[in-house]
């Protein structure tokens, strides 16, 4: 072991002892450069030299933690996807009362807020409970308010559009200065609450969970607990929705799903 | 003491479908390590450059898979909008972190995290580009100990990346594109005399 998987190590410890956060699971290579990221903020020269700022600053921690969690993304990120959603997910959803939906590591909610206007072009919103969960209290906030900055509307504009949107997507909020401040009536049914996939446990049966570009930062046992937790968090025939370059298929749930689309990554989960 | 190189990484951006199929269609027959190349393209961009540079070079060329176990003999693309990274177990990794230098996947990124993973075993190679990516990533490979080369940039589609690496003073070598090939081989085949 080198000197700075050594402080890395350490300093995983001292959080899991401190604060419960456990990261000892994360792929390494862009967990090291996500701390060096935090490193350069603080005018450290080493990592170790983080440790006692961990243990004896609370801010100082939250606000690290936020580094190591913060997934920048756009609205519709993968077009495809959505039409996929709206095509062959919704109809099936469609023939329940209610339906009870988990947006699990959804940072700063831009994911949630793409799948709430989907679903109220759908009709289906009013139906539907979404659970939006995320380890880190200040990226729900943030998830909460629902305010984006300007830059990040034109990309998702196109991305609504490819995504087969029937609105126009102004529609959707209303600008001031350079933000985009989404409509409140999209989070109505929005639960957001504190979860941390890696060390949390099940919460409700679901018929959906989407959970897309967040097992990519995990190794391969992290992976594998938490596709038990979805499992064990869908109902028979519900839905698990994972990033484009994700997969359950080198997992122990493997047989336990049928892919339902070719070329997205939307698996159902079998009857028995 | 000889000199034993095991892993190949390529940042490469304007220009580089021209240069990549240069650098690798001429490579010998075994190739006694893996190749990754992190080359910028758009977001929504299809396999269309993995699929034709397989089609035009004598190794397998592939978009590299989370979790994959890095191979020696094969080449490896970064996929579309998404960073590529090296674990020291030597598997690959990718992430959807902000954009570095304006790219996704980013040089920078693959070099960092392999030059932390093969140490001085490493060849990092810079080709054509107009942005500034990869030239923290190639200073990162040097401080390891690895061989860096760029492109010559007055040859170059596109001068900006080359000349933004040989700015760092961390190239050990700068070569034209069509005498890469060969030298890499050389290298890989420790036939390559190269002082410590």
């Amino acid at each position: 072991m080198d000197n700075e998987e050594l402080e890395i190590e350490l300093l995983l410890e001292a959080m899991l002892e401190k604060y419960g956060y456990d990261f000892r699971g994360y792929a390494r290579a862009s967990l090291t450069r996500r701390i060096h990221k935090g490193l350069e903020d603080t005018g450290y020269s080493r990592i170790s030299e983080l440790i006692p700022e961990i243990i004896y600053n609370n801010e100082f921690f939250k606000r690290f933690v936020r580094n190591l969690s913060i997934h920048v993304t756009e609205m519709f990120r993968d077009p495809l996807f959505f039409q996929t959603l709206r095509d062959n997910v919704v109809p099936y959803l469609k023939t329940f009362p209610f339906v009870k939906i988990w947006s699990a590591g959804v940072s700063t909610g831009e994911e949630v807020y793409s799948l709430a206007i989907l679903l109220k072009e759908e009709g289906l919103y009013d139906n539907c409970k979404i659970y939006a969960t995320d380890f880190s209290d200040i990226v729900l906030a943030k998830a909460k308010k629902g305010i984006y900055p300007a830059e990040l509307i034109q990309k998702s504009t196109r991305n609504y559009q490819t995504a087969g949107g029937r609105k126009s997507f102004g529609d959707y909020y209303y600008a001031e200065y350079d933000s985009a401040i989404f409509d409140s009536s999209l989070r109505e049914n929005i639960v957001f609450a504190n979860h941390n996939i890696a060390t949390d446990s099940v919460f409700g049966e679901m018929n959906l969970i989407l959970c897309r570009n967040v097992l990519i930062y995990f190794d391969s046992n992290l992976q594998n607990r938490v596709l038990q937790l979805f499992f064990d968090s869908l109902r028979a025939n519900g839905f698990l929705c994972l990033g484009s370059k994700e997969t359950i298929d080198f997992s122990e749930v493997k047989d336990h799903f049928v892919n339902l689309t070719q070329g997205q990554k939307i698996y159902q989960k079998k009857r028995k | 003491m000889e000199h034993c190189y095991k892993a190949v990484v390529v940042g490469v951006s304007a220009g580089g479908f021209k240069a990549l199929r240069v650098l690798l269609s001429s490579l010998h027959a075994t190739l006694p390590a893996p190749i990754i190349i992190v080359q910028h393209r758009m977001a929504s961009s299809d396999n269309y450059l993995v699929t034709y540079l397989d089609n035009h070079c004598p190794h397998t060329v592939k978009e590299a898979e989370e979790k994959e176990c890095i191979e020696e003999g094969v080449i490896y693309i970064a996929p579309a909008d998404y960073h590529l990274l090296v674990e020291k177990d030597k598997t690959f990794s990718l992430s959807v972190d902000e954009l570095v230098c304006f790219a996704r996947p980013s040089v920078d990124v693959l070099f960092e995290t392999a030059a932390a993973a093969y140490k001085d075993t490493l060849v990092a190679i810079i080709l054509t580009g107009a942005n500034s990516d990869g030239s923290a990533g190639i200073q990162k490979v040097k401080n390891h100990g690895g061989l860096t080369i760029t492109q010559n940039p007055d040859t170059a589609e596109s001068p900006v990346m080359p000349l933004a690496a040989i700015a760092t003073k961390s190239v050990d070598f700068m070569l034209e594109l069509e005498d890469i090939p060969l030298f890499l081989m050389d290298l890989l085949e420790g036939k390559h005399d190269i002082p410590d």
